[in-house]
């Protein structure tokens, strides 16, 4: 019921979002472009400009969403977040270093793959500094650092470009966008989302097993250091690939979960794809706001995320002080 | 970029004012050792200045992507700009654009060196004016008209009138055009082609969505180079729709060093778009 419900939204969204740009195009004009490829201007608009606006749009927010949900479910901390943690900051390293380097002209997997690796070496630091038993204030300085530490290597390495322009993208790759993508991005970022939500969606049961701790966990079967390795690649699949084509989109991970925690009976398994869906549905509708907002400047998704989710991270902190006081 | 085309209003009255201290000082003596800053003020001196007359250009006068006399500047000590190193170099005069940095001009005036400034060109007959300006600063006014009358005949040679203009516009990293009151506008218009971001309602510099470009349909397309290293703001230009419509527009060429400056080195530009405007019409006026 409430995944049809999800399903529907971002539907709609998906909709809108196909709808909405600076080029004034009829309703029908659209649709007859899209679908039959009347009209040879608004076909190029339609399919090449928004279509991959709208399909990242909901592939981006899906793999936040989903991370946020899993990351949360394995470490029990409601505050695990790709962003906060700096899981998103790292994989912006990682695909800033295979542009700058030129690995991702010669070669274009290169792009996904090494966000895929700064990824992983920033799950791997937050495992290793506030694993299960780290308290959520450990996780939160442990995230501080790391995004520090990310952002100011991706400072460093636009900075250094020949490229005049490279040094005004800290801002892209901080804050996340999804202006002038295409095609070429959706297919660079499909195949390592979809390995990545194949990976998370089928840690439902265990992560279900863990709510009752690591021990019972165990006993009911569930082998715990298998279930680290498919939660840490999978999170890293999804957050490079994401990361790779939209920069580093703050607060959905964190945001999308709590809304939907409580509609699912607070079980893992059932929050798993609530979240996918509500993360697109959050992206698709920032991304209309960006365009709607500012239609002839590149603002940035995550000022839009972040605006929604501080304000609700502070409220988590208030909650989470009240509760252990 | 913005800031490159946006004050060049004022460079009529800026004009104005160099050739009336041209004109009305004549006994000045003309200055024996002048410094150029400025990439296009580079120019205009390697051309009008009397030989020894010259010390130092800027460093971009040495870049092949932005200099259109990179031979000539060879024979030059080249300067970043910087006051101090200016100011050592004992000049009589620095020619800089409005658009040097003011810290340093300022305070070369604070230390006693005349400074012109140049505006940078909104529009062709600006370049007239500029070569008269530094003409009159070097005290070497004959050459300037000279230079002047050249090349306001071959631009008049090379003016297309276009009963039907095409379609052309400029398109740079993050969708960027060029629009109303530029320069680039004023060599579109000048060769037959109607300049779609002026169209769009963009004056000066400005942005053009994608999604609009490809709805205005352009029959020419002029981007730029990109840099070395990778940018994502200059991935727009190899998007499959700009792809698209730069195969269905038939015309495609690539801004160079000729665009950047108000200097008689713009008419290769000028003439470059007219061949290209003769080749899609088919002869034309």
């Amino acid at each position: 019921m409430l995944i049809a419900a999800l399903a529907g939204l971002v539907a709609v969204l998906f909709a809108a979002s196909l709808l909405v740009g600076p080029a004034a195009l009829g309703l029908g004009e659209s649709l007859r472009a899209l679908f039959r490829g009347e009209g040879e201007a608004v076909v190029l608009v339609m399919r090449e400009i928004r279509l991959p606006r709208a399909l990242l749009g909901a592939m981006v927010g899906g793999a936040l969403g989903l991370c946020g949900a899993a990351m949360q479910g394995f470490l029990r901390n409601p505050l695990a977040e790709p962003g906060l943690i700096g899981v998103s900051g790292s994989a912006a390293l990682g695909a800033v270093i295979a542009l700058q380097t030129g690995a991702a002209a010669a070669f274009a997997l290169a792009l996904p793959l090494s966000a895929l690796a700064g990824a992983v070496v920033a799950v791997l630091l937050i495992l290793a500094l506030a694993g299960p038993r780290g308290t959520a204030l450990v996780l939160i300085l442990a995230g501080i650092a790391i995004s520090a530490l990310a952002g100011a290597l991706t400072a460093l390495v636009l900075n250094l470009s020949p490229n005049p322009f490279a040094a005004s993208e800290i801002v892209f790759w901080m804050m996340g966008s999804l202006a002038d993508r295409s095609m070429t991005h959706v297919w660079l970022a499909a195949p390592f989302m979809a390995l990545g939500a194949a990976m998370l969606l089928s840690l439902g049961r265990g992560l279900d097993a863990l709510t009752l701790g690591e021990d019972a966990a165990e006993a009911m079967g569930i082998r715990l250091a298998r279930l680290r390795l498919v939660l840490i690649l999978g999170t890293a699949a999804l957050v490079g690939a994401a990361t790779a084509v939209a920069g580093a989109i703050g607060f959905v991970g964190l945001v999308v979960p709590h809304i939907l925690r409580p509609l699912v009976g607070a079980r893992p398994s059932r929050l798993l794809p609530a979240a996918a869906l509500g993360g697109a549905a959050m992206v698709l509708a920032a991304d209309i706001a960006v365009r709607l907002i500012a239609p002839d400047r590149d603002l940035k998704l995550g000022v839009l995320t972040a605006l929604v989710g501080a304000p609700f991270f502070l409220h988590l902190i208030w909650r989470t002080r009240r509760a252990a006081a | 970029m913005s800031g490159w085309r946006k004050a060049s209003r004022r460079f009529g009255a800026l004009a104005a004012l160099g050739l009336g201290l041209g004109a009305a000082a004549p006994a000045l003596p003309a200055p024996a050792r002048v410094v150029s800053v400025n990439l296009c003020t580079d120019q205009l001196a390697m051309m009008l200045a009397a030989p020894g007359q010259l010390v130092a250009v800027s460093k971009l006068a040495d870049d092949p992507l932005s200099s259109v006399m990179v031979e000539q500047a060879r024979g030059y000590a080249k300067t970043m700009g910087q006051a101090e190193q200016v100011y050592l170099m004992h000049p009589d005069l620095v020619l800089a654009g409005t658009y040097t940095s003011r810290a340093s001009v300022d305070l070369l005036r604070r230390l006693g060196v005349e400074v012109v400034e140049l505006a940078p060109a909104s529009r062709l007959s600006d370049v007239t004016d500029h070569i008269l300006t530094v003409g009159a600063a070097l005290g070497r006014e004959p050459e300037a008209r000279a230079l002047a009358d050249g090349f306001a005949a071959d631009l008049a040679a090379l003016r297309i009138d276009a009963g039907q203009p095409v379609g052309a516009a400029m398109y740079y990293p993050n969708g960027y055009t060029t629009g109303a009151g530029t320069l680039a506008d004023d060599i579109l218009t000048a060769t037959g082609f109607r300049n779609i971001g002026a169209e769009a309602g963009v004056t000066g510099g400005g942005n053009l969505p994608l999604e609009r470009l490809v709805m205005a349909a352009p029959q020419m397309i002029v981007t730029s180079t990109p840099y070395p290293g990778a940018s994502r703001s200059e991935e727009i230009l190899i998007h499959p729709a700009l792809a698209a419509l730069r195969e269905t527009a038939g015309q495609a060429r690539v801004t160079d060093a000729d665009w950047i400056c108000g200097t008689p080195h713009v008419l290769r530009a000028v003439a470059a778009m007219a061949g290209a405007y003769r080749a899609m019409t088919g002869g034309g006026s």
